[in-house]
């Protein structure tokens, strides 16, 4: 069984390379190659689950070490991987996502001559995915975060022809890095501490060191909490995610909606140890958790654009399951859960948006839409389930997965608690509001695409995902999308629906989960009743005031000004113009003064340098006339002082 | 009379031989100076074998006589070449390590 | 030889033969070595070298090396010496060197450090103990002689010493051939290829002029006169028309034909026109290199007339005083 691990890994990574290297002659067939090398990855999943569900509680981790990467005296990297309950949910999530999402783009990709690429791209996402989660110490585990690094980077920038599309590469890629040093210099800070960075060396000592190493600890938990920031797209480092949605949509879907984004859950998760022992680090955590969940729900009420409303969701609902991870025992187990749960209805909208637009010409403003549930059925319904699903309908795993994270918020206990429930609940509001809106503006209303403007994107959001360019342009014809794309989403339509209800039967997740996260109820402060019940209200109450602004009156075809908070909203809370002003312009003047510094002192001193040899030099050469005799005066003269010198010697 | 005569008289012929290198310009005369002063080693050399009683000095000056019978030979032909490109036997003219 | 032999034969003062004859020659000595560096030109000093080493071969021989004091003079004074010459001929006997100081400071440093050299020599000879010394003539007894004590030095304890100055010997006689020797790159030309060009060419034609032609010479330095009286460059060597030692006679020549022309008149009892003596007096300032070689033959000219004519040639070395001398034996 264990080498079945490694097979897990090797099999979409084998894809990557068939595909990347193989050439035109796999053109005709590569999607169906890389489909089939993501589904065997996905079947090895299962029987791996399966052989997992049918161990003992406490003897299911599987370890399997391939070889020694790195051997150096006391630094030993190895390359071997731990298969527990933790990982498993993650391997079942990425594979099995990953490979709906594979089939999808068969068809979403259809008319893309690099298809091809973009499948090896795919795999090479995955394999690196796959190793991230699976690698039992954290310099593998860094491998595997830049592997999905290097293939957001890729896919993102796909469509490499669109200058939006290259300038969000670029961004999400050094964005990225700044979480990615954070993760570095933790791993560094394992090393100096624990003298190791493999999971079984580190967090059995983690307790221990924290009563005498209390600040290196604390420190380890800032840094990992950096690169979860870059990674998962939390505040201060969440400005690529809405430009990231340049990449395709079945990208969007995969990569910035259900796995990729996840991973800083999973590394925060998976350092429980550390945070358990350092309490600031995860009074942080919480904080960007909490900061970001209200901050991705703003944004996703003001976007126009589809994917970038989405974007706002995703970001806002990793707050939750960020918020969830930093509160420790109480909430592990409920950030894993919300995060499948989130996998399973955030893939099946983001491939309902892309199924819209794959209808409708590649227009993304929603503004646009409008109606769309009589030509799109299948597309209306798996979007429509996402869509309860991700705002808590009752009986939906949205709603127990939600809940739960709520529940935690306030049993955190004290003042910190009721402040972080409050957010919870704002928070659920909110999504309740801009996901309503989406919906309705999507799908209800007027056919506002019927008056023959959609043809042209607006300027400001540069549609145009080049596979469908083909269509001519006009008036757009809203048609259901091939059977390729539609079962994927009735598949993660399913999961929306039930995959909550299963987890949280006889609490089956919180069994599966507690031996590697550990798990404790917390003393909430509320009962369990007053919780659900308020978040019925506050679902209500956003339910109802997005009817009143985008169901009950026709949309406008062109946004109204709004308030400030709206426009502010739309250009992601200020985010860019922060970064801007306060990073590249100091940058820019930084690099400035350094330039001016260069100019005068450095080049001052290495031109004086050589000028000061060169003037000594030039009278120095007066010395060296040419002539022989001149010298020889010179040896004549050194003679006699050897001479003196001996007798010197010989008199002393 | 004490031979330690003799080494004061080498030493004079020594010094004068150097200092006709320095002062000459003509590079014939200049060699001249160096046979003299190598002259004035082998005084030296054949006064120390009478000093000591034995005759390993004067088998040194020998050595040196047939070293300087080279250097002379070797010598002249450089002189005599240089002469013939530059027409000229002044040390001074070849002055090409200036730059 | 053993130590108790060496201190019997210790002694402090030599005879005082050896004295006298040291106190001269070293003044010769000394006296060599200045004019080496001090005379202008380069023969004379090669001349004093001489001198000085031949000194230095006497006292070789004064103080029991009998072999060197040969060798010195066989080698030193007859071969090294010669090829001195040699060189100072082949490069110009006449490049005098002006003694003039070219480089700025090279004379003072050049007096300073000779003579804190010398000094500090003298300071440390004087500062060691010779009080005594042992001689050589218990060294070359050992041996049965001077020449094979030596041998037997050189071909036991210094053979490998010599066996390496026999390959730097043949080292140095090489690199002297390769340094002199000069590669022909061509091939001669014949002297049928010669003329041709000669006369392609079309400059001159007929053979070169041999020197002394009209001028009653025969030296090789001395050119052919042209029948208008100038020199013919053509007629002397082109090496010596570089080196500048082509002798200008033409006027000297002139001037004994005026003088025989009017030695002739008086004669047979004419008189001079005036304008001739104006002629004959304008050489005052030839060529520095007429000197008294043709004395003899001016003589025998003149000889016959016995009057101010022999003034003309006197052995002064210097033919342009002869005009005045003429102008007035023929007033």
């Amino acid at each position: 069984m264990d080498t079945l691990i490694g097979l897990l890994v090797a099999a979409p990574l084998l894809g990557a390379g068939i595909l990347l290297t193989g050439g035109r002659r796999l053109d005709r067939a590569g999607h169906l190659l890389g489909t089939l090398l993501a589904l065997t990855s996905f079947v090895l999943a299962a029987v791996l689950f399966a052989d997992m569900l049918g161990k003992d509680t406490g003897r299911r981790t599987l370890t399997s070490h391939l070889f020694t990467w790195v051997p150096v005296d006391g630094f030993q990297a190895q390359v071997g991987f731990q298969l527990d309950q933790l990982s498993m949910t993650f391997v079942l999530l990425i594979t099995g996502v990953g490979t709906l999402i594979h089939i999808y783009s068969i068809g979403y990709m259809e008319h893309d001559e690099r298809r091809r690429r973009f499948f090896g791209y795919l795999n090479l996402f995955l394999a690196a995915m796959l190793l991230l989660v699976l690698a039992d110490n954290y310099f593998l585990l860094y491998a595997g975060w830049e592997g999905v690094g290097l293939a957001s980077y890729l896919l993102i920038g796909f469509w490499q022809h669109k200058p939006s599309a290259a300038t969000a590469a670029k961004k999400a890629f050094l964005v990225n890095r700044v979480g990615d040093i954070g993760l570095s210099v933790a791993i560094m800070l394992l090393f100096t501490t624990f003298g190791s960075f493999a999971f079984s060396d580190v967090f059995p000592k983690v307790g221990q060191a924290s009563a005498t190493q209390h600040a290196t600890v604390t420190g380890i938990g800032f840094m990992l909490l950096l690169a979860a920031c870059g990674k998962s797209a939390q505040v201060p480092l969440q400005s690529w995610l809405g430009d990231a949605m340049e990449g395709p949509t079945p990208v969007s879907a995969l990569i910035h909606a259900a796995t990729m984004v996840t991973a800083g859950v999973y590394l925060i998760t998976r350092s429980g140890a550390i945070f358990n022992a350092a309490p600031d680090a995860q009074t942080a955590v919480v904080t960007v958790g909490a900061v970001t969940l209200i901050f991705g729900a703003i944004v996703g009420c003001a976007k126009d654009d589809i994917k970038k409303a989405l974007a706002g969701s995703t970001m806002s609902q990793i707050g939750y399951m960020i918020m969830a991870a930093g509160l420790g025992p109480i909430g592990y187990v409920f950030a894993i859960m919300h995060l499948v749960t989130h996998g399973f209805f955030k893939a099946g909208l983001f491939l309902g948006a892309g199924s819209v637009m794959h209808g409708m010409n590649d227009e993304v403003d929603m503004r646009k839409f409008g109606g769309l549930r009589k030509y799109m059925p299948i597309t209306f319904v798996t979007f429509g389930l996402g869509y309860l699903a991700i705002i808590g309908f009752p009986g939906l795993s949205g709603f127990f997965s939600k809940d739960k994270i709520i529940e935690a918020a306030f049993a955190k206990g004290g003042t910190e608690g009721w402040i972080l429930g409050t957010c919870a609940l704002i928070g659920a509001a909110i999504t309740a509001f801009y996901m309503t809106r989406v919906m309705l503006m999507t799908f209800f209303g007027e056919e506002r695409w019927k008056d023959g403007r959609t043809a042209t994107a607006s300027p400001d959001e540069p549609s145009a995902e080049p596979a469908a360019a083909h269509s001519a342009h006009g008036a757009p014809h809203p048609h259901e999308s091939p059977s390729s794309m539609t079962i994927p989403m009735i598949i993660l339509a399913f999961g929306s629906v039930f995959a909550g209800g299963l987890f949280s039967i006889n609490s089956a997740f919180v069994k599966w989960l507690e031996p590697v996260t550990g798990h404790s109820e917390g003393d909430s402060p509320v009962s369990t009743g007053t919780v659900t019940a308020g978040t019925m209200v506050v679902l209500v109450l956003g339910v109802l005031v997005a009817w009143l602004m985008y169901g009950r009156r026709p949309v406008p075809a062109v946004a109204p000004k709004g308030s400030l908070l709206t426009r502010a909203a739309r250009r992601d809370l200020l985010q860019d113009d922060f970064n801007h002003v306060v990073l590249v312009r100091g940058g820019e003047h930084l690099t400035r003064s350094l330039v001016y510094l260069d100019h005068s002192l450095v080049d001052g001193v290495v031109n004086g340098t050589a000028a000061s040899v060169g003037g000594l030099s030039g009278r120095l050469r007066r010395l060296q006339n040419g002539y022989v005799r001149s010298y020889a005066v010179s040896m004549l003269g050194g003679t006699a002082v050897v001479v003196a010198a001996t007798l010197l010697m010989r008199a002393v | 009379m004490n031979p330690a005569n003799y080494l004061y008289l080498a030493a004079l012929l020594f010094t004068i031989g150097a200092a006709g290198v320095l002062i000459r310009r003509n590079a014939i005369v200049v060699f001249m100076c160096v046979e003299l002063m190598l002259n004035a080693c082998n005084l030296a050399f054949v006064t120390f074998s009478r000093l000591h009683g034995n005759l390993d000095g004067q088998v040194i000056a020998f050595f040196t006589m047939v070293v300087a019978a080279a250097e002379v030979v070797v010598g002249l032909a450089i002189i005599v070449s240089i002469y013939r490109s530059r027409h000229s036997a002044s040390v001074d003219d070849a002055n090409l390590m200036k730059l | 030889m053993s130590a108790p032999l060496m201190l019997a034969a210790a002694s402090s003062q030599t005879s005082t033969g050896e004295a006298v004859q040291f106190w001269i020659l070293a003044v010769v000595a000394v006296a060599g070595a200045l004019g080496t560096v001090l005379m202008k030109k380069s023969v004379h000093s090669a001349l004093s070298l001489a001198g000085t080493m031949i000194v230095l071969a006497v006292f070789y021989l004064a103080e029991g090396a009998y072999f060197l004091g040969i060798v010195q003079i066989v080698v030193y004074t007859g071969a090294i010496m010669m090829l001195f010459l040699f060189v100072v001929m082949l490069v110009g006997i006449t490049a005098a060197d002006s003694l003039k100081e070219t480089l700025k400071g090279q004379r003072w440093l050049a007096a300073l450090c000779g003579i804190g050299f010398g000094i500090l020599l003298i300071a440390g000879i004087a500062n060691a103990s010779l009080d005594t010394f042992i001689g050589t003539g218990s060294a070359n007894k050992a041996d049965g002689g001077n020449v094979q004590g030596l041998a037997h030095l050189v071909f036991t304890k210094y053979v490998w010493a010599f066996e390496i100055t026999g390959a730097l010997l043949i080292t140095a006689a090489i690199g002297a051939m390769v340094l002199t020797h000069r590669e022909r790159t061509e091939e001669r030309r014949t002297q049928r290829e010669l003329s041709e060009a000669r006369i392609r060419e079309g400059k001159q034609v007929t053979p070169l002029p041999a020197p002394g032609t009209y001028a009653r010479h025969n030296a090789a330095d001395v050119p052919a006169l042209l029948p208008d009286g100038s020199i013919s460059e053509l007629s002397v060597s082109s090496t010596l028309r570089e080196r500048g030692q082509v002798r200008d006679v033409s006027r000297d020549a002139m001037q004994r034909l005026a003088a025989l022309d009017r030695a002739s008149g008086e004669w047979l009892g004419r008189r001079m026109p005036a304008l001739e003596r104006n002629g004959a007096n304008g050489n005052g300032n030839g060529t520095s290199n007429g000197n008294g070689v043709n004395g003899g033959n001016g003589n025998g000219v003149n000889g016959a007339n016995g009057n101010g004519a022999a003034q003309v040639n006197g052995n002064n070395g210097n033919g342009r005083n002869g005009s005045g001398s003429a102008e007035e034996g023929a007033q």
